[in-house]
């Protein structure tokens, strides 16, 4: 690997500290990431020498909060691909879903139309919809998983053959299997069964872990959020095509987002501020700007690249525990860095406990996959999940907790 | 806190050869059915009443040692009693996991091994999951109603 993960490490202040007298080994970055010493000085710095509000001041401060806030959005829009303006924030990705549930699809869907996901969604990319539809009366169709935890991409075809799907809601990297969507393909075919189909990716699990160009994966909505890659908490992103965005009405409303108001009404600002209604989240966008600076420095390709070799190593050494299976795809090419597991008769919740004594840091759960979980015939799923800061020290710590969790629940 | 204030060997005797586990009861007069939304944990709590007391209790389901070992011990702690009384030990129990100390100790027996279980926050509602199935049914019982099911949110 290219960059040095031991250097690294050192970025991330939460890293060098201790749980339960052992080393903290943490192996949760696909629930949230660890801030890394650059984003919090962004952070930091905003508060400390330009705290105040942004797009309004003449003053040299909000001058300074506009520049960081503004300068943000640009990064974020280079790291994928996209046009400044066809990147709105919002406070998460689940936001951001939401954002595209109300201004497009409870716009544009009535009772006729079809909208197809997929049995892995997280419940953010899957509950705005199933929302929806109890107003708008769409019908739902789903994408299955099959057994080597690949979307079957024949049943897809098959569910869009009739030509009825307009709107298409799909993850790009299960935040349980870590499967890797061919989310690219999936458009393509809801293009060519529907040209009008629209097609909404939860980048969620992706752009934290590899490169990522919106445009060239031909999708209409892209939603991201900041905290699981190495930025704040409070802010996420909605990339989307501008001639799309341009037809949407807001979804939040206030201050900020307007052109005019009067007693009689309003007319909404330009694309992308329509969609950032109020104060927005400044320290934080300063924050994300940091944070995608930072992985451009190590370069996702090399993360990718990393979290491929750790997640082979990690998959050997689960299925090497008596007791322990895995979720998803085996090909470290096929998937991200999270890995779920069970370990027969012991409970995830038992896992966690004993693992978290082992100064061990993993997500149990059902993951806000219920579908996924019926799926696999699971409540929960005990999910260990790497990042560019994890390295093969980490592997062990999990082992022993696991084994000492086998014996200890042991009936 | 180490990991021995929550699984005291009380509770790992529970979990390992569970009490009332069961899933079905002859003379049912009351079934519900509780999740616990933050772990996908679910529980069938089966209850009997003769004589205005708890006749027979069952539960059933799939959860971690916490929560199938809390719903082992509070049907031993139960079974026998006054529907009344049974209702004041499950709230004594409900306030021992806040945090209270128990006024009831002798009554709660085994249940009083999850005290420790108050200092881990995010297993509350493990212990308390079998404990609010118990008070659901009663209380459903004594509406009249006879099947329920309910997401837990305590």
């Amino acid at each position: 690997m290219s960059f040095d993960v031991q250097t690294r490490k050192k970025d991330f202040p939460t890293l060098s500290r201790e749980v339960h007298g052992r080393r903290l080994v943490y192996l949760d970055s696909a629930a949230t990431s660890q801030t890394p010493l650059p984003v919090l000085d962004a952070m930091d710095g905003y508060y400390r020498t330009c705290r105040s509000n942004v797009h309004r001041g003449v003053y040299q401060l909000a001058e300074e909060a506009t520049d960081l806030y503004e300068g943000a959005r640009r990064k974020l829009a280079a790291l994928v691909g996209a046009p400044e303006h066809g990147v709105v924030f919002t406070k998460n990705a689940t936001e951001a879903c939401n954002l595209v549930a109300y201004s497009w699809v409870r716009r544009n869907l009535g009772p006729d139309d079809v909208v197809l996901t997929t049995h892995m969604e997280h419940h953010a990319n899957i509950v705005p919809l199933l929302h929806a539809r109890e107003d708008l009366g769409f019908e739902i169709r789903w994408i299955p998983v099959r057994e080597d935890g690949q979307l079957d991409l024949e049943e897809a075809a098959r569910l869009l053959d009739d030509g009825r799907v307009r709107f298409v809601a799909v993850g790009h990297v299960s935040n349980v299997l870590g499967t890797i969507n061919d989310v690219a393909g999936i458009a393509a075919m809801a293009r060519e069964a529907n040209p009008d189909c629209i097609v909404h990716v939860d980048g969620t699990q992706a752009v934290p872990q590899m490169p990522v160009d919106v445009p060239a994966l031909g999708v209409d909505f892209y939603a991201l959020t900041g905290h699981k890659m190495c930025g704040p908490t409070g802010i996420g992103a909605l990339v989307a095509r501008p001639e799309l965005l341009e037809q949407m009405p807001p979804f939040l409303t206030g201050g900020e987002m307007i052109l005019d108001v009067t007693t009689e009404g309003a007319t909404w600002a330009p694309i992308p501020g329509r969609f950032e209604a109020g104060t927005p989240m400044i320290a934080e966008a300063a924050g994300l700007g940091a944070a995608v600076d930072y992985l451009t420095e190590i370069g996702l390709d090399e993360v990718r690249a990393h979290e491929q070799q750790l997640v082979a190593a990690f998959l050997e050494g689960l299925e090497r525990i008596e007791g322990v299976s895995v979720h998803g795809p085996r090909d470290p090419a096929l998937r991200g860095g999270a890995i779920s597991f069970k370990l027969d008769g012991v409970h995830p919740h038992d896992i966690g406990a004993m693992l978290d004594s082992y100064g061990v840091c993993v997500r149990v759960g059902h993951h806000c996959t219920k579908p996924l979980m019926r799926h696999l015939g699971v409540n929960a799923t005990a999910r260990a999940s790497v990042y560019l800061y994890n390295d093969l020290d980490d592997l062990p710590p999990l082992l022993e907790g696991l084994e000492a969790a086998a014996s200890f629940f042991a009936r | 806190m180490s990991l021995d204030d929550l699984y005291q060997e009380i509770i790992l005797d529970h979990y390992r050869s569970p009490k009332n586990r069961a899933p079905s009861l002859e003379g049912e007069d009351v079934h519900v059915h509780h999740s616990n939304p933050l772990c996908g944990d679910e529980m069938d709590l089966r209850l009997r009443v003769a004589d205005n007391a708890v006749d027979g209790l069952v539960f059933d389901g799939e959860g971690c040692s916490i929560s199938q070992a809390s719903a082992s011990a509070m049907t031993v702690a139960v079974i026998g009693r006054t529907l009344d009384d049974a209702l004041d030990l499950a709230e004594d129990f409900r306030r021992m996991m806040h945090g209270e100390e128990s006024k009831r100790p002798d009554d709660l027996l085994d249940g009083v091994a999850f005290e420790g279980v108050a200092k881990f926050p995010v297993r509350v509602k493990c212990a308390l999951l079998g404990w609010m199935a118990a008070k659901d049914a009663i209380e459903t019982y004594l509406t009249g109603e006879r099947d329920h099911e309910v997401t837990h949110d305590e």
